[in-house]
């Protein structure tokens, strides 16, 4: 049985693609993506850690509703990632357990 | 006696399940008493849920010392009690005790609060601990203060805990200690025959008992009277925020913003005339955050998850009533709205004096003639 | 369609979401000359169902099929109408005096209406098991939006499970797409075809759907995909990565264990009482569809005046059925801000209602014969019910069993549903959990107090509103 590792791109119309950060790796996709399409489609599994014990989280739901798509977004934390567009040279962070208030 | 199913003999009957409530069984079980608890439905109006956890001593009593008396004796016997919730439960109820500070974001306010105090140390013969900071000092508590604090008051003996986990620890030590909780509806008439009280709720079973003690916040109103005894309160509404979880960063309690101990923000807490009504509404909701957004600039991207309105319990002075009817001996009328700083104390000497008839005179301003005066 | 641009503060209706219901309500309206705003969660028009479908970016149309490409009659006459368009407008709040608040792009911002007409439409109902939180378990209707938006489909080996349409559609489309889908774990409990089958008669006056159906069930059989009826419980498997590894799957008679990377579930959709709820509306459970709905008039109107609701969010009824819900909610707008007579609206509402009558003819035959198991429903106590906080459907029984009646009191003994979903992930559960261990109807044990906001918010947003 063939298997694939990650999210796999079927044959779509491309736009031009843009260049965004994920956990620090450089990755090219598609303006139309989401965060969280994005996050999956480059091979990160597991976007967040939970504050309450732990656990990895991966999204549920992908249309606003279950909340556990959350990641970090240019240093913003807990931002649903399947309700966000990617843009160029955005800063994409997997979370690890509970957030920090910033200045 | 005869029991039959609609019809239950209990020692003593107490209405209302909300913290009140609980903490007065949890004294009278500790007497060996016989206890039924009646509690109302899941959707009544319960201030015991929209409770800001506060175990706050600094101003309370400002205009009657008795008050400011059971307060400061209430907030010394938590630990013991807070330590018994969790031996018996295993139930730890986050209680802290370690200070607490009411920030001023104006001179006038500072100033207010601390001729307030002031006072309140001069009628209680200089033994009343606080201290005015001004932002350098409030910022050795909190290093994150915002520029618009202009100082603070300081109480040593203020602290908070979790109200929800203090509820359900109190209910499970209920049940534990052969506690009875019924759920038959709301108690819609109390009458006497002989020695006991029958109570009927509004699913018509009836409840038999030697003393019933009335804790139903706002619904004390109407009981009361069936007792021969007066329950002037009016809801008054609290809107309190409540932020997602983050890593701690407020480590005392303040008079509006207090890290509870999973690491949500609560911010609270208005004080609205708007009758039975447990809504929020935009305008105090925005008020609330800017606010705390002054106290604390940090908070500016943290991320509201929550918020709800609750009803306090006020009496015209805002202070308890605590009253055994003439008419109806027996029969005890308990209100308050500060059923968290004053639990250890209704769990304590008030479940005593329920027990054993032995009322301290010192109690007596707190009896309903004084609003008839 | 006129572009964002927030400078209209006052409108005649503001439409929440646009899907079928939406743009339907909004082009209607428009043309009968209201000034309308809809107030769309997504980044562009279609909601769940038509997600994406203006840029829709699959080569190959044949794999989201015929009927996604439909919603292109919906959006032309909407992008050309004269309704203001705001995408990305998260709604958090409406008050009494029909104030809208709402997230845009960081900020907050506040619209009035005369009328109010909610259409944000379903969400998948939520599918408790064990081992549901594991990365790797994702909707039916996620990986449908995934494919939609993006193109993409799941890492394999890949397995459905449970039930509804939505998985038989999704598992063609994967198919179609070229991916290998190891098995299908069907949860439709057994007898349910004849306990359906009283409402057959009536599910014929929609031939195309049924046929449809029968059409999705034909390809999955001609496609040899294994399919498992029957299925009674499931397991979802953590690898030592914390990550779903397989998927043990019981019978009646036989366990079965597969290895898998995505797991992809669904039972059904639900109506999203989100916002209904925090405004206090009337609500009623509904038997046959395992859910709570409000109450609307024959034209979406809800308990509380100028409110309506239209589409999915007021009782599962599909696309086509929102639409035209959509459209009967705009015309009994239009007659009341307009003070239009009944004769200038009588044809279009007499065909709305014909063809919204055969849309709602095939529901009782659908909803019996999709119910969820029990199982999801009142899952085993090593479940993790409330996802946010993480509370085990074993700890809301004995909170149940310890005197708590509602859903509202076990909130305050054990935080379920005080995480960031606000309880949308597990309202249902814990009030099936409270009403099956003290034996009561879901009618009596009630469902979470909902409150404003309905979206969590930065204390910024909020704070700004004041100065």
């Amino acid at each position: 049985m063939p298997t694939d590792s990650r999210f796999n791109r079927q044959p779509i119309r491309e736009s031009e693609a843009i260049q965004v950060s994920i956990n620090g790796k450089k990755v090219m996709v598609q303006p139309n993506d989401s965060v969280a399409a994005a996050i999956l489609l480059s091979g990160v599994d597991v976007n967040r850690k939970t504050p309450v014990s732990g656990k990895k989280r991966a999204p549920y739901c992908m249309m606003g509703v279950c909340f556990d798509c959350l990641v970090r977004v240019n240093g913003e934390e807990n931002i649903q990632g399947c309700m966000v567009k990617v843009e160029a040279n955005m800063d994409i962070q997997t979370q690890d357990g509970t957030r920090q208030a910033i200045k | 006696m005869y029991l039959s199913e609609n019809q239950q003999s209990s020692n003593i009957c107490v209405i209302g399940g909300g913290i009140v409530g609980l903490a007065i069984s949890l004294g009278l079980l500790r007497h060996g008493h016989k206890v039924t608890l009646l509690d109302e439905s899941d959707d009544a109006f319960r201030a015991s849920r929209g409770n800001f956890g506060l175990v706050w001593v600094q101003g309370k009593g400002d205009t009657q010392p008795q008050y400011a008396s059971i307060t400061r004796q209430s907030a010394s016997l938590w630990k013991p009690f807070a330590s018994l919730l969790q031996e018996e439960t295993g139930i730890d109820i986050q209680l802290e005790q370690k200070g607490g500070l009411y920030l001023c974001l104006s001179e006038q306010e500072l100033q207010a609060r601390q001729t307030m105090l002031t006072k309140m140390k001069q009628a209680a013969n200089h033994d009343y601990p606080f201290s005015t900071l001004d932002l350098q000092q409030v910022r050795e508590f909190f290093p994150e203060a915002g520029p618009e604090v202009v100082g603070a008051t300081w109480c040593p003996e203020d602290g908070h805990l979790n109200p929800l986990l203090y509820l359900r620890s109190m209910t499970e030590l209920f049940l534990k200690r052969g506690g009875k909780l019924a759920h038959q509806g709301r108690v819609v008439n109390i009458t006497k025959q002989s020695t006991d009280f029958i109570l009927t709720t509004e699913k018509n079973t009836t409840f038999h008992c030697e003393k019933v003690v009335l804790t139903a916040g706002l619904g004390n109103k109407t009981l009361a009277p069936m007792v021969g005894l007066n329950a002037p309160v009016q809801p008054n509404r609290g809107q309190v925020l409540v932020s997602e979880r983050v890593k701690h960063f407020i480590n005392y309690p303040t008079g509006h913003v207090r890290q509870t101990g999973e690491g949500s923000v609560q911010i609270g807490d208005s004080k609205e005339d708007v009758g039975f009504n447990q809504g929020t509404t935009l305008e105090v909701m925005a008020q609330i955050a800017s606010r705390a957004r002054k106290m604390f600039p940090i908070l500016k991207d943290v991320q509201l998850i929550r918020a709800w309105g609750a009803l306090r319990i006020m009496t015209p002075d805002g202070y308890p009533i605590y009253e055994q009817s003439e008419s109806h001996p027996g029969a005890y009328l308990v209100t308050c709205h500060s059923g968290v700083t004053l639990g250890a104390f209704h769990e304590g000497p008030l479940a005593d004096w329920i027990s054993n008839d032995k009322f301290n005179p010192a109690w007596e301003v707190f009896h309903a003639n004084r609003f008839s005066l | 369609m006129t572009p964002q641009n927030i400078k209209e503060k006052s409108y005649d209706l503001i439409i929440i979401g646009a899907g079928p219901a939406g743009m339907s309500a909004a082009t209607t309206a428009a043309t009968k000359g209201l000034s309308v705003a809809i107030l769309d969660e997504q980044t562009s028009p279609g909601g769940q169902i038509y997600r994406a479908i203006k840029y829709s970016p699959l080569n190959n149309p044949k794999i989201l099929g015929k009927d996604y490409y439909t919603g292109k009659d919906l959006l032309q006459p909407f992008e050309k109408s004269q309704v203001s368009y705001f995408s990305n407008s998260v709604v958090w709040s409406i008050d009494e005096k029909n104030q809208v608040a709402f997230s845009y792009h960081g900020k907050s911002q506040l619209f009035r209406a005369k009328k109010i007409l909610i259409a944000s439409g379903a969400i998948e109902r939520p599918v408790p098991f064990p081992g549901w939180t594991l990365p790797g378990v994702m909707t039916c209707g996620a990986a449908q939006i995934l494919l939609k938006t993006s193109g993409l489909t799941p890492k394999t080996p890949l397995v459905l499970a449970g039930s509804g349409p939505l998985m038989l559609l999704i598992a063609v489309q994967l198919m179609k797409a070229g991916v290998t889908i190891s098995a299908i774990l069907d949860t439709t409990p057994k007898g349910q075809l004849w306990r359906a089958l009283p409402h057959f008669a009536n599910a014929l006056k929609n031939l195309p759907l049924l046929y449809k159906g029968m059409g999705l069930l034909w390809t999955l059989k001609k496609s040899g995909i294994r399919f498992i009826k029957h299925v009674k419980e499931l397991k979802a498997i953590e690898g030592i990565d914390g990550q779903l590894t397989g998927v043990i799957a019981s019978t009646k008679n036989a366990m079965v264990q597969l290895d898998c990377q995505s797991l992809l579930v669904h039972q059904g959709v639900v109506p999203n009482v989100q916002l209904s709820r925090a405004l206090g509306l009337d609500h009623k459970w509904n038997n046959l569809q395992v859910c709570w709905k409000p109450v609307v008039d024959a034209w979406g109107e809800s308990s509380r005046k100028d409110i309506f609701i239209a589409g999915d969010g007021s009782g599962i009824a599909g696309a086509i059925a929102a639409k035209w819900q959509g459209k009967l909610s705009a015309l009994k707008i239009a007659q009341q801000v307009k003070n239009l007579g009944d004769g200038e609206v009588e044809s279009e509402v007499k065909q709305a209602n014909k063809s919204l009558n055969k849309q709602q003819a095939i529901r009782p035959f659908l909803d019996q014969l999709y119910q969820p198991a029990q199982t999801f429903l009142t899952p085993p106590d090593d479940t993790i019910v409330c996802r946010c906080e993480e509370v085990s459907a074993g700890e809301i029984r004995q909170i149940a069993k310890q005197g708590c009646k509602g859903p509202n009191q076990a909130k305050a003994f054990c935080r379920a549903g005080m995480g960031p979903c606000q309880g949308r992930l597990c309202g249902l559960t814990v009030s099936n959990l409270i009403a099956q261990t003290n034996q009561v109807s879901q009618e009596q044990v009630g469902y979470y107090h909902i409150r404003m906001p309905i979206k969590p918010l930065t204390i910024n947003e909020l704070a700004d509103l004041s100065d």
